[in-house]
């Protein structure tokens, strides 16, 4: 991870001396483990804040949005499908962007790996040899780093950059044998009113505190419909009802958008996996359009073209 | 997800198809009303004292 950081760093200053750029958003070191966070860099002397390792899952498209300066990002493959579509959805421009492509090696699960020790984490850090080292109180661990895996990741098959100006490293093998949608397909499977509940389970701890909405990038409406209040067209408590509402149609707003790079679901502070959600979409789009998000700058997303032949047995 | 079966129709009606419109119309209201009053997605009453 040292090799990325330091060529990150090294990009970084180049482009800022150069004039290249007026800024690089990376990620610097947070003020907990396991939180790194986004840094926006605009001077060359300021570069040595950047970091890359495996907790650098918060995505960069987020804070591209409606920005006039010319920028260098850093971008793994998730984030670089999010740039993608941020350029389709005219929120920025390509000519206004450096990417700097990271071919990513998955990152972790600050909440899996709570969950696997007792007491306040004071530092973790990982070994070469794909090991992750736990430390606090009165304990250190040592977990392989393919048990302690954001989940998204586990599943993913976009690590390497799909858009990139350079690379900060030979890009890695891609997983091709992932079943990306056994959870949906179980999911799929039950009866109307099993459904019901299990939906009704996955976000009865919700308080909606909306940091899922802010951590996505699909997520840049000036005003959300859960904010409006002329019409409200949500109420804004902890009724059931509501709490659904917001859900569905958070998850329906980024169909055919979502890439599942998980920012939303790292975001929730009670851990609600809100991915079951836009996961179910994404499959829906990929069997019925063969679409998937922000691959490609030269095709139209599912939801904004006009196909005579597009599956549409549900209309009548 | 908790949305009834048979409450959520789609159709595809050009404005020059009234006849179309008043038999979907038709069809849905039947089939909603056969279903009776709505229970999800219903909010009670907040009682106040
Ligand atoms: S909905 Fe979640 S997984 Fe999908 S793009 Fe937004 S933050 Fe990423
Ligand atoms: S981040 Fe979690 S608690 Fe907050 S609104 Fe989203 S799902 Fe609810």
């Amino acid at each position: 991870m040292q090799e990325y950081t330091d060529k990150i760093r090294q990009i970084a200053r180049r482009l800022l001396e150069e004039g290249t750029v007026d800024m690089v958003i990376g990620f610097r070191k947070g003020s907990m483990p396991i939180m790194n966070e986004p840094c926006m860099v605009r001077r060359p002397q300021d570069v040595d804040q950047l970091v890359w390792d495996s907790n650098c899952g918060i995505n960069l498209a987020n804070y591209l949005t409606d920005r006039k300066e010319k920028i260098g990002v850093v971008a793994k493959g998730c984030d670089s499908r999010n740039i993608v579509t941020h350029i389709i959805e005219n929120k920025i421009d390509r000519d206004q962007l450096h990417i700097i492509g990271v071919p990513c090696g998955a990152m972790i699960d600050k909440r899996k790996i709570a969950s696997l020790v007792e007491g306040e984490i004071t530092d973790v850090t990982e070994t070469e040899a794909g090991k992750v080292i736990v430390k606090g109180e009165g304990f250190e661990k040592s977990f392989d780093k393919a048990e302690v895996l954001q989940e998204n990741c586990a599943i993913c098959i976009h690590r390497n950059p799909v858009v990139h100006d350079e690379m900060v490293a030979e890009p890695v093998e891609e997983q091709t044998d992932v079943d990306r949608y056994a959870d949906i397909r179980e999911i799929e499977a039950m009866s109307d009113a099993e459904r019901k509940a299990f939906f009704d389970d996955l976000y009865k701890e919700c308080i909606r505190c909306y940091a899922c909405r802010n951590a996505c990038p699909l997520c840049y409406c000036p005003t959300c419909f859960v904010d409006e209040s002329r019409p409200q067209w949500v109420g804004k408590g902890q009724n059931e009802n509501d709490i659904r509402t917001f859900h569905f149609l958070r998850a329906y707003h980024c169909a055919g958008r979502c890439t599942d790079c998980g920012a939303c679901e790292r975001a929730c502070p009670v851990g609600i996996k809100v991915r079951m959600l836009t996961k179910k979409l994404e499959k829906d789009c990929k069997e019925l359009f063969d679409w998937e998000a922000g691959i490609s700058l030269e095709n139209r997303p599912p939801l904004d073209a006009y196909r005579p032949n597009d599956p549409d047995e549900f209309i009548k | 997800m908790g949305i009834e079966p048979g409450r959520l129709h789609f159709s595809w009606i050009s404005s020059a198809e009234s006849t179309k419109f008043v038999k979907v119309a038709t069809e849905v209201t039947q089939a909603v009303k056969e279903l009776g009053p709505n229970r999800h997605f219903v909010k009670e009453k907040v009682k106040v004292a």
